[in-house]
């Protein structure tokens, strides 16, 4: 909300600058968002006086005005308006004044060879209004000389951001209250004029709706002359941003915005009938002033006559009824609006306005009256007119809260002492009323207030919240136990040795569009917005490769010859009862080149599946999962290459990750080129690490004998995963035997078809005794034995 | 000794001191002290001497014996360092060549900023607490104290999930528009007293150069009996000055309005512009100095106690929540929150951190550029 200062000291005697009332209403809880000095802007601008004017030598549409400034010689100046002539007064920006509305710095020139030495401006040049048919013409008293922004009252204005729970500050009064009570001022009390009616009302009011409108005051007066409102209230208008109208539009937007307290004016004869206000028809439309249409609903309050609907009640007026230059007499309606129906209302409808705003947050129940009888007077002295008696149908809340508060609590809740007597002026000033026994009842305006927390709001804030001083927390005794769960030190851990393995980690968006995560979702229903900023961010991610694989291909766009990319979050999936599960989750995509080409290496290469199974298996150990007891299992899903992916199980069932190289068509619906492999890691299904021991280890001395080991070079059958025969030769003795693996593979001359040459190099730990030879004749044996019952035979 | 011995001694020596290899070395120490050696020749005399020439000889023979055994030793060793010496040479390597390299990763800044906030509130007693992001209507609006009709609800600019997604409460169910609602499930879930932060992902339907519809929040709860204003400044103050690490950090406080707290509070921060960029620190109203907004935070409500099923007259305490992309961005020197969520590598290499930057207390939370 915007307002001049010169408006506030109407209201409030104050010798503060505007830097100590903007600090004072950023400290009582009104925030200054911008002030603005129309004073600075039209420095070098001043009341001139036209002595001569003659036409231009060599331009049709020209002038050459000699100018009086007030001191030393008259200038010589050009003027291309049409009404400058000698004798007027008007605006001369001297060279170096620069012009509000274009930021031109005016020199002197000369125009079409003829000296310039300044400009005369016009209304909109200067930003005061938007005519700019002619240069300002001033009262022929206007001072010579005087600077234009003395002469104009130009004063700066206050932008302030109104929470909405004080819309008794959405207008300058209230503000003003605010800032006396908090000792900036004194508050120049408003009385209401009293008015005599001169007849009685012409027109039959009631309310149909009592829920929606409990209270619809109104009057009529005849005889009006409407024209342009004067200078005092466009000014005000006009710092509030509002552009002036017509002397009976403008007086009501002086009420809302001096009192937040919107009414509206009828031309009266555009009305039939008693004025009624109802709820709306289904289906029943009226054209509003800003010259939409709207339909409405049996939710709607409205206000009509036997015609038809001539008011949005509390949001918007109609264009039928709406006052014209030419109107004479006009009904006032001030009315009372059920607030959270106007804001159901307002939001069906999609219109957002002045009123609205106020009606919805709240008007002064107690104003209604009051504010009839200021738009009364001031439609008489503005636009004359014969005023009618005030007709009433229903009335406001009138029942004030009223809390029973203690003063203690303003030092146990707010965290500072204030002395009773303090804290009862503050309230006072704010229109609460305290008696002995603390019971405090509050003005009705002020909705906000629901119990004692809100009097120390209320309190504190203008008692000054600065004087809050801090106080440290109490320390919990002992020695600090850890804050983080186990779900949340896993997520830190694998995050940082992701980032320790060289992947960058990356934070990508929740959703995605439909497709994408349509491509990701096998059977699962997704959680799809029902409001989405764009159809790119529709659907909640099933998976975090989507989100990789578009990073990947914005990546490749800027030329990236090799990604390493990781993301820790939360795949969203339905529960069987529809709510929400959120899975915390690891994802990693490798895509291109895993080394570049080089000195010593020679060509590229290319990341492949068995990049991917690394990554998950490391990032498993360090996530604290039994990587050596894991199985690599199939099924992957869809969106993998069939050939060149696994899952690493838990068991059978327990799928701890997914990894592999990405499909085909998954690196076409993103659009990527291969190779791109990715590992996907369920980090809620890797088991906890069970603590129950503490922090002590297994026992465990590093055997004195050193490791026995023996090659194995078998013929298996091509398709026996080399997995299988390792856990096989492992197997054959369980206590020798401590690890196998594969150091050979080879298929082709001198391998028969349909087999597979798998060496495997086992290694043997003896324990107090070093092995004889038939102890280790005996464990080769039982491992090609056991090798044998999976097709395997030892190579001759 | 005899000159002919002596004469033979000097001229192997003179031999050795001679010889260029391995070989010739080989064949004087053959001739010397191989089987049919001519010192192993003299040492045969010994046995044919009595003991009293023997007990002359002997010295006299052993000494010629260890001074060619020596002699041969040493250019032996010469030999041996000038042969390495020279295979050496031959295998000079470009160390100007590049090493394999290892790649590089990261943690993002807003992974390392959250990190570093646990951290921070470790220290002041706080555990950290999580919640779901799709949530229903009642835990994100109705106990934080904003009723269906409330007008605060129409500003957070809320993603709802159609009809089809009702929560199993029939509430709606949309996307959280703060971390307001962990608040309330840990309050339903631990009791009180209680002192949480919350960090997490939030969802605005909101893009601009400064808005994102998706960003991260951090929020701040402590219930207990007597905590008031003085505490939520004091830990405020104290967050800030650990996160940014330095004492100079002025807040302003300004009473404000949120439906879930009361009285509330909004905080600015006082900055100053150095090099055209904001730097905190100082109070906002020095000259070339400003306040910055930073967070909103003030007393928990009592309508909101009440909700979370704790009695308002017994528990009381304060709640904050604040940017966590926009203290990254304070603290890292980021400008533009829209390159957070673009998975450029290049950002993500230049703003990310080291995977061994893990905040302590001890070291300073902040990893320094």
């Amino acid at each position: 909300m915007k307002f001049s200062l010169e408006w506030l000291k109407h209201f409030l005697e104050t010798e503060a600058t505007v830097e100590e009332i903007a600090a004072k209403l950023n400290a009582i809880g009104i925030e200054v968002e911008e002030i603005d000095d129309p004073a600075a802007k039209l420095a070098g601008f001043h009341v001139a006086e036209v002595l001569t004017a003659a036409p231009h030598p060599d331009a049709d549409k020209l002038q050459v005005l000699t100018v009086n400034t007030g001191e030393g010689e008259p200038l010589q100046v050009v003027c291309g308006a049409p009404n400058a002539r000698a004798g007027m007064k008007g605006v001369l920006g001297l060279a170096g004044a620069v012009v509000p509305a274009n930021g031109m710095v005016l020199r002197k020139s000369a125009i079409r060879g003829v000296e310039s030495n300044g400009m005369m401006c016009s209304v909109r040049e200067l930003e005061l209004g938007d005519e700019h048919d002619g240069i300002i013409e001033l009262p022929a008293d206007a001072p010579v000389g005087t600077a234009f922004a003395d002469y104009h009252n130009a004063s700066p204005i206050f932008d302030v951001a109104i929470t909405p729970n004080r819309p008794d500050c959405m207008g300058v009064y209230g503000i003003a209250r605010d800032l006396a009570a908090a000792g900036l001022g004194t508050l120049k009390p408003v009385t209401a004029p009293d008015i005599a009616a001169q007849a009685p009302c012409p027109v039959k009011i009631r309310t149909d709706d009592p829920e929606g409108c409990p209270a619809f005051y109104g009057r009529v007066i005849t005889g009006v002359t409407n024209g342009p409102s004067p200078d005092w209230m466009q000014q005000r208008l006009i710092a509030a941003g509002q552009r002036p109208k017509s002397a009976l539009v403008d007086i009501t937007n002086y009420l809302m915005l001096a009192f937040g307290r919107p009414a509206h004016v009828y031309d009266l004869a555009m009305l039939t009938g008693p004025v009624v206000a109802r709820r709306a028809v289904d289906g029943e439309s009226v054209k509003a002033l800003n010259e939409k249409s709207y339909t409405l609903d049996s939710s709607m309050t409205v206000i009509a006559d036997d015609a038809g609907v001539h008011d949005i009640a509390g949001i918007m007026g109609g264009e039928h009824s709406a006052v014209q230059d030419g109107t004479t007499d006009v009904l006032l309606e001030i009315a009372y609006f059920d607030p959270e129906q106007i804001g159901v209302t307002g939001r069906k409808l999609g219109l957002a306005t002045d009123a609205r705003t106020r009606f919805e947050r709240g008007v002064d129940p107690a104003f209604l009256d009051d504010g009839l009888a200021i738009l009364t007077d001031l439609v008489l002295r503005l636009c004359g007119g014969t005023p009618s008696e005030v007709v009433r149908a229903g009335s406001p809340p009138n029942a004030p809260k009223v809390v029973a508060f203690d003063p203690a609590m303003t030092a146990k809740l707010g965290g500072v002492e204030v002395p009773a007597q303090e804290q009862k002026r503050i309230l006072e000033a704010l229109d609460f009323a305290v008696d002995a026994g603390w019971n405090v009842t509050c003005p009705l305006r002020r909705h906000d207030i629901e119990g004692p927390a809100d009097l120390v709001e209320e309190v504190v804030r203008i008692y000054g919240i600065d004087n809050v001083a801090s106080v440290a927390l109490p320390r919990a005794e002992g020695v600090a136990k850890p804050t983080a769960t186990p779900q949340q030190q896993l997520e830190r851990r694998v995050r940082r040795a992701a980032a320790a393995r060289g992947l960058n980690e990356a934070v990508t968006w929740s959703f995605l569009p439909v497709p994408d995560a349509e491509h990701f979702s096998a059977s699962a229903p997704l959680w799809v917005l029902d409001n989405p900023i764009s159809e790119d961010m529709k659907a909640m991610r099933p998976s975090l490769l989507p989100g990789l694989l578009a990073a990947a291909k914005r990546n490749a766009d800027l030329g990236a010859d090799s990604l390493r990319l990781f993301e820790v979050g939360r795949r969203y999936l339905r529960s069987a009862d529809s709510s929400s599960a959120e899975h915390p989750t690891l994802a990693v995509l490798l895509a291109g080149e895993k080394t570049p080409r080089g000195w010593a290496t020679g060509k590229a290469t290319l990341f492949d599946a068995y990049d991917a199974k690394a990554e998950a298996e490391a990032l498993l150990a360090e996530a604290g999962a039994p990587v050596a007891n894991l199985q690599v299992m199939g099924e992957a899903g869809p969106q993998f290459h069939p050939g060149q992916s696994g899952t690493l199980r838990l068991g059978p069932k327990t799928v701890l990750a997914r990894f592999g190289a990405l499909h085909p068509a998954t690196l076409a619906t993103f659009d990527v080129d291969g190779p791109v492999v990715a590992v996907e890691m369920y980090l809620d299904a890797i088991p906890a690490k069970k603590g129950k021991s503490g922090f002590a280890k297994p026992h465990y001395a590093p055997p004195a004998l050193q490791a026995v080991t023996r090659d194995f070079a078998f013929l298996v059958p091509a398709g026996l995963p080399a997995g299988d025969l390792l856990r096989a030769a492992k197997g054959a003795d369980k206590v020798n035997i401590v690890d196998a693996r594969v150091f050979d593979v080879f298929a082709g001359q001198g391998v028969p078809e349909g087999k597979k040459s798998v060496a495997v190099e086992v290694t043997l730990q003896p324990g107090e005794k070093s092995f004889k030879d038939d102890e280790l004749k005996a464990i080769s044996e039982a491992v090609v034995a056991s090798a044998g019952k999976l097709g395997a035979e030892l190579r001759g | 000794m005899s000159t002919e011995q002596e004469k033979q001694v000097s001229d192997t020596l003179a031999r050795l001191d001679a010889a260029a290899s391995a070989g010739d070395v080989e064949a004087i120490r053959v001739e010397a002290l191989g089987k049919a050696g001519w010192i192993s020749a003299l040492m045969k005399t010994l046995g044919k001497m009595t003991p009293e020439e023997r007990q002359s000889e002997g010295p006299r023979i052993q000494g010629i014996r260890a001074r060619v055994a020596d002699a041969i030793e040493a250019k032996k060793t010469a030999l041996e360092a000038a042969e390495l010496e020279a295979r050496l040479a031959t295998e000079t390597l470009d160390l100007t060549l590049p090493a394999p390299s290892v790649p590089k990763g990261s943690v993002h800044p807003v992974s390392q900023v959250m990190d570093e906030l646990s951290e921070i509130f470790a220290d002041l007693g706080f555990s950290v607490a999580t919640g779901p992001e799709i949530e229903d209507d009642w835990y994100n609006f109705t106990a934080l104290n904003m009723p269906e009709s409330h007008p605060a609800r129409a500003m957070h600019d809320t993603f709802y999930f159609g009809d089809n997604h009702r929560a199993p409460n029939g509430g709606k169910m949309l996307l959280r528009t703060h971390t307001s609602p962990v608040q309330i499930r840990t309050m339903i879930a631990e009791g009180a007293p209680l002192r949480i932060i919350a960090p997490g992902r939030v969802y605005r339907s909101d893009s601009d150069a400064t808005h994102t519809p998706m960003f991260h929040q951090v929020e701040g709860l402590v219930i207990d009996r007597d905590i008031h204003l003085g505490h939520l400044k004091w830990t405020l103050e104290t967050f800030l000055k650990a996160f940014f690490e330095t004492d100079d950090i002025v807040l302003r406080l300004r009473p404000s309005y949120f439906p879930f707290t009361e009285p509330s509070v909004e905080v600015d921060v006082g900055f100053a512009i150095e090099n055209g960029k904001r730097v905190l620190g100082g109070s906002g109203d020095a000259p070339g100095h400003g306040w910055m907004e930073l967070l909103g935070s003030g007393m928990v409500n009592r309508r909101v106690i009440a909700f979370a099923g704790l009695d308002p007259d017994e528990w009381q305490g304060f709640a904050f929540g604040v940017g966590v992309d926009r203290l990254a961005m304070l603290k890292y020197g980021m400008d533009d929150l829209r390159a957070f969520f673009d998975g450029d590598a290049r950002w993500l290499s230049h703003y990310g951190f080291s995977g061994l930057d893990q905040p302590t207390l001890s070291g300073g939370v902040g990893a320094k550029a």
